[in-house]
């Protein structure tokens, strides 16, 4: 189903849709995921949570839970080391150290339902959730806060006495819940407005979505009494496992051997750590490994979300679509600490456009809700379900086709962002070009439904990967790097190894290694493996051509320049050429201990020229007057991938973001109740998607390469989540003719709406 | 608290275990016997991931006592291949891309199985229907359907 | 420790007697898709767990003739699903009971648990309250028999004395032009618990209605029968005024809730909604029958 300039068809390997490396043991249930793990005379974790949205502790009895028969070992923040106020990088969002350790385990303060504030290790489970129970905890409860809005009222419930709100000048004299202001602006805004013929104001809102991944967070720690300890977790950066283990423990980093499960989904939100520290600590005080794996419930009221927020969005053009001027205003939850994703919420509110007037003002805000974790382009969606509403209440204004209106104000190579860079070669047009192209597109909407479009952007990742590549004495070949495998990136990098080593896929074994096997790797997130670790791998396989170049060279007796690596052999180059018959791979590899030992290449980088990718989604649905039930009746996303490496995982990436962003849009969300406690922490009342609710999701792929990638790859995982839920939004806005500005569009809110819209004795 | 003595069949191998009384058949299929390609994804029976057959009706193991599994028969994801042969299924689903992270699907698999020893020759609606039990967060269906449909066919085609 | 024990009678007696002995701690495993889940979370802490799926009444469709099914309480779902006969006959019965849950509940759920849990939202509840079936129940004191719509008390509390179990429920038989429907409504397509549900029972004879049942479910703390709505319905053509007045009959019935699951305003209306649906099914199964 490929699209666009096709350039995969320039490669051997690349863009084939080959089994992954992975394949066998994921369908027959070999594969170890995070609760798959076992030490004998392992001890089971269970953690003791707040029922209270704000309170103080005023005392923490543990006593009776330490003596019940099989409890070995209970801990509190107590047995934490205190944390300095600093700011560390954590997966793809910025924590504050001080903060997370009591996010670990609450100290003077729980801040939400679900806050751990102690943990027990016993022989069983059942021991240990009875444990739990025993330990008493005395509480002064305080007034809570849980919506956004509400929280930024002078006279809210305050969660952090000493939180001064940054970015404001001068600083205020009193503690809010206001942690951030952030602004970033281009041109001048009053200016744009004077130019505006047509001008469009609303605000939006958005509840709290989680990211739904079916395994639970779960972890097995052993600490031994020599203090080396052994971790294995379901995580999508174990280096960061192992980064705040450290920290949060004090131990120093080499003694902490992290090895990552195979991984149950996460979508950002296993790239922070909850159980590890706790799981370290409970082994550390009762010398036995602990297991500990999350309930759903526990993974519902105390995992990061993505944040709800309220967003206001104003554009303003000339009749002929010209946008000159734009403005939004973000205000997003940032659950009980601070640190939201803010900053691309902002950053990517008007990437997608060539505005030369745009101002950007957002808000960090604290309130009783777990801390919000990174969820697929974390923020992004919140500030494009704000712009593209806004954009397609522009079109239908000014009279214009929705696409027509985005390709006149469209990004392209050179246009500057409102955050500072100017993009270099991108593919926004063509992926618009690629909708307005699509079947989908061509054909109208059948009888009683109606059409919706919105776009999306995300700026994609580099970051540190290292990678390793090995060859076998058969001539076969290893390679190694250290990102756990999400969707199927095992299947990218060996493809990536196999088209530059220039041998067979099947030859090429992609492996994870753990934190001692490999150097640093940043998480698996923000699009960035096949981009950044797979640079580090293809410069790995490099680094490996180089010295099987020497080794051929030395076997002829020839400079190594006059060595060319060509289909996977070394071949005589310059005026040898003819001289010797190419060595294979696994001629190279058979004499490889005459030759100078095993042959290895290795690399580590820093991956700059993350090349930003767009996506356009389009939407029919039906909305039932009298229900509010939404059917959705066709479903195409086209977006740019720079190159698609394995196509049938980046058609993967595209379905699955753009049904995630389908939840977002009709059902899912956070429900609290008075008491500031959430009320669906389940599958059942968390309506995520069903695969009745849907239809196939068509995946346009667009590949206009990224030039900073030798094979031009952009990252994919990202994007998919930005648009629907506008284009969910604007399809339904055009169905009942009334523009929904909050989300979900559940079917109470929709069947309100069209009620409250209709004349009162049409409806009797 | 009393074990209980349980025999039954896995897999087709003759099975015993004991348990508590009170153990879901989940936690003895993953926890007792090592037979950890069940997943639990919700433990309420809303998530699919711990499917299995249960003298061939499709169930949650996390909703079945294990007590319960006394004198019958279990398919659970480990018994779908035969020696060193996938079953069909699992090749169109690692041939079709239809997992991502893989946690889903076993319950899927054996969800599908299920479907198609049912109704051999369902139509999409069907499908999507019949493996609404499950949840993937990961592929959006689209890849899960198409490799059941597909799998469909060729069972047929086979068949005649 | 919990110390639960677990046994499987293969009589209503031994049944019984196991309920009354655990004084208030026993409960009764049928499917368990309901039971498990609680346990699970810690509702409940049973001492006994009494698994009747080993009594044969309790497993048992019989054919009464007519129309008329006696059923098992412990029947699941998937294998009412599968009887053609009680299908053709009671589609709307049939189908109340194969909403409940995915492929994998239906496998375990029984319509005797989905209404001994005493959801006001339970589906099987609105079907088989407009069926009019009748609960045979067990106890100490012998076999009794009540309508449906009299074992609810309350949300998850019955009118079943201690040590009495459901053992079955019985279809009536219903003359030719009779047919049932049921509906719900969910904010997704499956796997969810009813916002509201209505079952229809009716029976058409020379273009008029000239019985029906309506049973109302998650808008009030019991199902409801709804007899005002089966009164517009009776003696008219079930046309279109009819319908609505059957529907205004709904909603002045719901006393609903404000919940994660649904608005007042919302539920009230939607009961008038579903109310004119499943009567449309039902009027086009009655003709065909």
């Amino acid at each position: 189903m490929s699209t666009g300039q096709g350039n995969s068809g320039k490669y051997k390997w690349i863009g084939t849709r080959v089994d992954r490396p992975d394949g066998a043991d994921k369908v027959t249930g070999r594969a170890r995921f995070g609760a798959d793990f076992n030490m004998p005379g392992q001890l089971i974790g269970r953690v003791l949570r707040s029922p209270h949205a704000h309170a103080l502790i005023k005392s923490i009895d543990t006593s009776a839970a330490e003596k019940l028969a099989g409890v070995k070992a209970v801990i509190t923040a107590q047995d934490l080391p205190e944390q300095p106020n600093v700011i560390v990088p954590a997966g793809e969002m910025q924590v504050n150290l001080r903060d997370i350790t009591r996010n670990i385990l609450a100290r003077e303060k729980v801040l939400f339902e679900g806050h751990p504030i102690a943990a027990v290790a016993a022989t069983s489970d059942a021991i240990a959730r009875q444990a739990v129970e025993l330990i008493k905890v005395e509480y002064e409860v305080l007034p809570h806060v849980i919506d956004v809005a509400e929280a930024m009222k002078p006279d809210a419930p305050v969660l952090h006495d000493h939180l001064i709100t940054e970015g404001v000048k001068p600083p205020p004299t009193k503690a809010s819940n206001i942690a951030k202001r952030m602004d970033n602006a281009k041109g001048d805004i009053e200016a744009g407005w004077k130019q505006a013929e047509v001008t469009i104001e609303r605000e939006y809102t958005t509840q709290a979505v989680h990211q739904g991944y079916i395994e639970p967070h779960a972890c097995l720690a052993s600490a031994a009494e020599d203090g080396q300890v052994q971790l294995w977790s379901t995580t999508q950066g174990h280096f960061q496992v192992r980064g705040f283990v450290s920290r949060l423990l004090g131990i120093e980093t080499s003694q902490i051997r992290v090895t990552p499960s195979e991984i149950g989904g996460g979508f950002g939100g296993k790239t922070v750590v909850y159980l590890e520290p706790i799981a370290v600590r409970l082994s550390q005080k009762s010398g036995k490994p602990v297991k500990m794996v999350m309930t759903r419930e526990e993974v519902f009221r105390a995992s990061g979300p993505a944040p709800g927020g309220t967003v206001r969005v104003k554009l303003g053009a000339r009749k002929d679509g010209t946008i000159v001027a734009a403005e939004c205003e973000i205000a997003l939850q940032a659950g009980a600490f601070p640190g939201s994703p803010l900053g691309p919420a902002c950053w990517t509110s008007f990437a997608c456009y060539d505005i030369p007037n745009i101002k950007v003002v957002g808000f960090d805000v604290v309130s009783n809700r777990p801390k919000v974790a990174a969820y697929r382009a974390p923020g992004a969606p919140i500030s494009a379900w704000g712009v593209e509403s806004t954009l397609d209440i522009l079109a239908q204004e000014l009279g214009m086709d929705p696409i027509e209106l985005r390709l006149k104000n469209a990004a392209k190579k050179g246009t500057k962002t409102s955050y500072g860079p100017t993009f270099d070669t991108i593919g926004f047009v063509e992926t618009l070009e690629a909708i307005k192209n699509s079947a989908h597109y061509k054909t109208p909407p059948k009888p009683g439904y109606a059409r919706g479009v919105a776009a999306g952007f995300w700026f994609n990742v580099g970051a540190d990967s290292s990678a390793a590549a090995h060859v076998a004495e058969d001539g076969t070949v290893t390679v190694i790097s250290g990102n756990p495998d999400i969707g199927g990136s095992r299947a990218s990098l060996a493809l990536m190894a196999a088209e530059e080593l220039g041998v067979d896929y099947e030859k090429v074994r992609p492996v994870i290694a753990d934190t001692s096997s490999i150097g640093f790797n940043f998480v698996t997130g923000g699009s960035r493996v096949t981009f950044a670790t797979g640079l580090a791998v293809v410069n790995s396989v490099r680094d490996m051509i180089r010295e099987l170049k020497v080794r051929a060279a030395k076997t002829w007796g020839v400079d190594p320049d006059a060595v060319v690596w060509e289909d996977g052999m070394a071949k005589p180059a310059g005026s040898n050429v003819g001289e010797f018959e190419p060595l294979s791979l696994a001629q190279l590899a058979a004499t490889a201990g005459k030759t100078g030992g095993p042959i290895n290449g290795h690399a580590q980088l820093n991956a700059q020229g993350a090349g930003p990718g767009f996506g356009v989604h389009v939407v029919d649905l039906k909305v039932d007057r009298d229900t509010g039930c939404v059917h959705i009746d066709r479903y195409t996303a086209a977006q740019d991938v720079g190159t698609a490496i394995h196509p049938s995982y980046v058609e993967g990436q595209i379905q699955g973001g753009a049904v995630q962003g389908i939840g977002w849009a009709l059902n899912e969300e956070y429900i609290y109740n008075a008491k500031g406690r959430l009320d669906n922490a389940g599958f059942l009342d968390y309506r995520m998607p069903v695969a009745s609710d849907l239809p196939m999701i068509d995946a346009l792929v667009v590949e206009v390469p990224n030039p900073h990638h030798p094979y031009g790859v952009r990252g994919v995982g990202e994007v998919p989540i930005v648009p629907p839920l506008a284009a969910v939004g604007n399809a339904v806005a055009r169905s009942i003719n009334i523009r929904m500005t909050d989300l979900p569009l559940s079917p109470p809110r929709l069947s309100a709406a069209i009620d409250a819209a209709t004349p009162k004795m049409a409806a009797e | 608290m009393a074990k209980m003595h349980i025999s039954t069949t896995i897999n087709g191998e003759p099975t015993e275990f004991l348990c508590d009384p009170s153990q879901s058949l989940l936690d003895v299929l993953r926890d007792n016997l090592g037979l950890t390609g069940s997943k639990e994804g919700c433990g309420s029976g809303d998530c699919g991931a711990c499917s299995i057959t249960l003298d061939d009706r499709l169930v949650c193991s996390c909703l079945v006592l294990a007590p319960e599994a006394e004198g019958k028969k279990i398919e659970t994801v480990e018994g779908i291949a035969q020696g060193d042969q996938l079953h069909p299924l699992q090749k169109k689903f690692v041939e079709f891309a239809a997992l991502q992270c893989g946690i889903c699907t076993p319950g899927f698999l054996i969800a599908s199985k299920a479907l198609l020893a049912k109704n051999p020759n369902p139509t999409e609606t069907e499908v999507r229907f019949g493996l609404a039990g499950n949840l993937c967060r990961c592929t959006g269906y689209d890849k899960i359907i198409r490799a059941v449909m597909e799998v469909a066919a060729e069972m047929r085609g086979a068949a005649r | 420790m919990n110390d639960v024990r677990y046994s499987a009678p293969s009589t209503l007696d031994e049944a019984s007697k196991a309920m009354l002995a655990a004084n208030g701690t026993g409960r009764i495993l049928a499917g368990g898709t309901d039971l498990l889940v609680q346990m699970r979370s810690g509702m409940q802490k049973p001492g006994v767990i009494v698994d009747i799926k080993k009594i044969d009444e309790m497993m048992d469709i019989k054919d009464l003739g007519g129309g008329s099914f006696r059923i098992g309480a412990a029947v699941s779902g998937a294998i009412l699903g599968e009887h053609k006969a009680l299908k053709a006959a009671w589609p709307g019965v049939v189908e109340a009971i194969n909403l409940i849950g995915s492929k994998q509940i239906q496998g375990r759920a029984s319509a005797g648990g989905n209404l001994c849990n005493a959801s006001p939202a339970a589906d099987s509840g609105p079907a088989l309250v407009a069926a009019g079936a009748v609960l045979s129940i067990h106890g100490p004191n012998g076999r009794r028999e009540i309508p449906v719509e009299k074992l609810h008390a309350g949300p998850g509390r019955t009118t079943l004395a201690p040590g009495e179990i459901l053992v079955s429920f019985t279809l009536p038989a219903r003359p030719k032009g009779s047919s049932d429907a049921y509906l719900r409504l969910i904010p997704r397509t499956e796997m969810d618990i009813a916002v509201v549900g209505v079952g229809v029972s009716l029976t058409i004879a020379g273009g008029k209605c000239t019985a029906a049942r309506v049973g109302l479910g998650a808008v009030a703390p019991t199902v409801l029968l709804v007899e005002d709505a089966a009164k517009a319905l009776i003696g008219s053509s079930l046309d279109e005024a009819a319908l609505e007045k059957a529907a205004a009959a709904c909603r002045a019935a719901c006393k609903p809730i404000n919940d994660k699951r649904g608005t007042i305003e919302y539920r009230t209306k939607i009961a008038g909604v579903l109310l004119k649906r499943s009567t449309a099914i039902a009027i086009e199964r009655a003709k065909g029958n």
